[in-house]
């Protein structure tokens, strides 16, 4: 059981959250995430990262996205709140050094993940360029916490509302000819991933990005996540959720998030969703 | 076996149970008296609800069929049975009507006797080599040790007397177990019941590990489960769900840091096998486990309650010939499919799964087709699954496992137009744990290895059930619970 210390509407439809989680707050890394279901019965088990912890508070955040019924159900609940299942952390924790110049693109709501990758890389004596999009200012999050950490910081809206008006591939493209990184963590909505990898890929930059997929257990039981890697299935819970992003197959990725799309709309109409967030 | 009517078998008993006068049959007489059936749910019915299949004894079945039992001192059924269960004894009992006494002396050997009367594989195991069976030349015809099994445990249950075992005083010694599928729940029994502190560590958010997310309520109810489980815990054992050790926790953590004189591990053989072929990562495949957790545990059969989606299309395959695969394909059939086919490259006979989940799904309208094996997916060009290419297959030389080894025969291609296909072709070892502690060995195929003790190569850390054996069954993971749980309280007995 997890009790709901806080809970911050970030954005339009993103909730922040901080969660009681004395056991996974004290073992957590970056990279890693929990599985969390509101409770016991009939609920879904969806898989979430883990954005930051306090190991003597005891304490886990999580941000989320509303998409669905769960992520509904979970947005409407408030602080005080017990959370029945929370799980982790899950996944293998990202691989963290000193390779020297590390840029971390993050798109959307994979700023969350991103948040505590570009912390450790900063923390390991890495020079940090992070460069966030997302389709308007309004759904940006974790502005300032990230441009605390990055030595240089790069925002991109779709529509110009606010920094550059790009995709985030545009200013990656930049930096890949002029300061040459030694490395690259990606995380966001999976088509950007994929141009990311693309971006990198001429200049021979190592590339990383973290999966986000249909997930069950978490625990590598029930191979719903599995993706495929240099021509090999992997499993994105106990393999990953990061891997080398020039080997990911995205294009099947992408079909295979779309697995529950027709049931899901029917159990859950968008314009549904938009009134209820619009009501919190 | 062809499906008789519930209310017939129990006609056929009651008049039987008249006529025949057991206290002097002489052994040749009794091995005439007929096997009694199961009595089940009409097929066409079952197949369209979730409640359990096999309805189980009447009370003069029961009567009847211990009374099959010859009693031979040599008790060689007691020898096929992974965890010992004094097999004569109880049936002498519930033969006696005294199913009280009948439950007690299973429960000297195994803790769970509504599930072991349910799901263990009787007829490769104590009916096997029962010698009523061996007599009629059809092991088919042994007396149904399982089905009485399962009436004494229900019966207890029912009347609500369920009896817990002794438990020594307390030693001050605490045990940690890690998984609480049957391997995990039985050594944490037995551990417990020789006064030990004993922790239950699961990762899911319900006890029971693969009884509860792999086998169907249709054939293991899960009020059953957890009403057995419940027993268990009244013992005194702490559970931690939600904790997932390798990750929530390391091994040597929980040794070193939390106190723990021993750890066991019970974690099963959670890792889905696919076939590593073309189009497997398509939409619409997907893994048994995934399948099958998707609507036990999570649910999904009552779609009006439950969030968790799932997808069988009109046309599901089912690959694979094991009781799992009998398990999704009956599954797929009452979520919604409206044709289901089990593909499997061998012939009927050659099939892992129990000759009764066979007849069942027949009955029930599964289709099978044998000496056939998929080469690839085939998609419908968006992604989905269209269908699958197989290719038709027949038995050569027998193989390392005595089964003559499928053959594919050349240039036999031909396709089965399906919307899904779900893989149910056995699990791997979890790496989970072997990630996280470098001191446990595992062979090449991931099992941890333990020696004779069922200790592991890691200090204090004993293992057992699939995470050793590979995917086996609830009784095999028993019986390794067991005998690691006798090791761990040698162990701390002489410290």
């Amino acid at each position: 059981m997890s009790r709901i210390l806080s809970k911050i509407h970030l954005s339009k439809d993103v909730f922040q959250m901080k969660l009681q989680a004395p056991n996974i707050a004290r073992e957590r890394k970056a990279g890693q995430f929990v599985i969390l279901q509101a409770d016991s019965d009939y609920t879904e088990r969806i898989p979430l990262t883990i954005a930051d912890a306090d190991a003597e508070e005891g304490s886990i955040t999580i941000i989320f996205q509303v998409v669905g019924k769960t992520t509904l159900n979970l947005a409407l609940m408030n602080e005080g709140d017990v959370i029945e299942n929370v799980l982790g952390p899950l996944g293998q924790p990202t691989h963290i050094e000193n390779f020297g110049t590390v840029v971390c693109v993050g798109g959307g709501i994979g700023v969350a993940p991103l948040h505590p990758i570009a912390q450790a890389m900063k923390d390991a004596g890495n020079r940090v360029i992070t460069i966030v999009g997302a389709r308007t200012k309004e759904l940006l999050i974790l502005e300032d916490e990230m441009r605390a950490i990055a030595d240089e910081f790069i925002v991109c809206t779709d529509d110009g509302s606010y920094g550059r008006k790009d995709l985030v591939t545009k200013p990656l493209q930049e930096i890949c000819e002029s300061e040459k990184p030694d490395v690259a963590v990606v995380i966001g909505p999976p088509v950007m991933m994929k141009f990311c990898a693309e971006t990198t890929r001429p200049y021979g930059i190592k590339t990383y990005a973290s999966l986000n997929t249909i997930m069950v257990d978490g625990t590598g039981m029930c191979g719903g996540c599995r993706v495929t890697v240099g021509n090999e299935t992997k499993f994105v819970c106990v393999d990953g959720p990061e891997f080398d992003a020039h080997l990911v197959d995205f294009d099947t990725m992408m079909l295979r998030l779309t697995s529950f799309k027709t049931i899901e709309q029917k159990s859950n109409h968008e314009c549904h969703l938009e009134k209820a967030i619009e009501k919190l | 076996m062809t499906y008789i009517p519930a209310e017939k078998l129990e006609q056929e008993a009651k008049e039987l149970l008249d006529k025949l006068d057991f206290d002097k049959m002489k052994p040749r007489e009794r091995m005439q008296i007929p096997m009694q059936e199961m009595p089940s749910q009409e097929p066409a019915v079952r197949a369209k609800n979730i409640e359990e299949v096999a309805l189980g004894y009447y009370e003069e079945q029961v009567k009847i069929e211990a009374e099959r039992c010859l009693q031979c001192k040599n008790a060689p059924c007691i020898k096929g049975c992974p965890v010992g269960i004094n097999i004569p004894g109880f049936l002498k009992a519930a033969a006696e009507g005294d199913y009280q006494k009948s439950v007690d002396i299973i429960k000297e050997s195994s803790m769970l006797p509504a599930i072991c009367g349910r799901v263990c594989p009787q007829e490769t195991q104590c009916m096997e080599l029962c010698t009523v069976g061996k007599g009629l030349k059809d092991k088919d015809k042994s007396v149904a040790i399982g089905r009485v099994e399962r009436f004494v445990a229900d019966w207890e249950r029912e009347t609500g007397k369920m009896s817990l075992p002794e438990i020594a005083p307390a030693t001050g010694k605490k045990v940690g177990i890690v998984g609480s599928g049957p391997a995990g729940l039985t050594a944490a029994a037995d551990i417990r019941k020789a006064g030990h502190e004993v922790v239950l560590f699961e990762a899911f958010h319900k006890l029971g590990g693969v009884m509860v997310y792999g086998i169907p309520e249709f054939r293991l109810p899960k009020a059953i489960l957890d009403k057995e489980v419940e027993n268990l815990l009244s013992m005194g054992v702490k559970i931690e769900k939600n904790f997932l050790v390798g990750r929530t926790r390391k091994l040597s953590d929980l040794l070193e840091k939390d106190g723990y004189d021993a750890l066991f591990i019970g974690t099963g053989a959670g890792l889905p096998n696919f076939m590593n072929i073309e189009g497997e990562n398509l939409v619409g495949v997907f893994s048994a486990n995934e399948f099958l957790t998707r609507a036990n545990l999570m649910k999904a059969y009552t779609p009006d309650k439950a969030d968790t989606p799932i997808y069988t299309g009109k046309k599901t395959a089912v690959i694979g010939g094991g009781n799992v695969a009998m398990d999704a394909a009956r599954m797929a059939l009452r979520v919604g499919a409206e044709e289901v086919y089990v593909i499997y490259r061998r012939t009927e006979k050659e099939m892992p799964a129990r000759r009764e989940e066979v007849v069942h799904a027949q009955e029930e309208g599964i289709h099978f087709n044998f000496l056939t094996n998929p080469k690839r997916v085939i998609s419908d060009g968006k992604g989905h699954v269209a269908g699958i290419e197989c290719l038709r297959y027949e038995l050569g030389e027998p193989d390392d496992s005595g089964r003559r080894r499928p053959v594919a025969i050349e240039g036999s291609e031909f396709v089965l137009e399906m919307d899904s296909v779900i893989m149910a072709l056995g699990n791997s070892s979890n790496p989970l744990i072997s990630q996280t502690a470098k001191e446990i060995s595992v062979n090449k195929w991931g099992n941890i290895t333990v020696d004779e003790d069922g200790k592991t190569s890691m200090d204090r850390v004993y293992a057992g059930g699939d995470i050793v054996l590979g995917a086996a069954t609830v009784i095999l993971a028993m019986g390794e619970g067991r005998r690691a749980a006798e090791s761990i309280n040698k162990l701390l007995a002489s410290e």
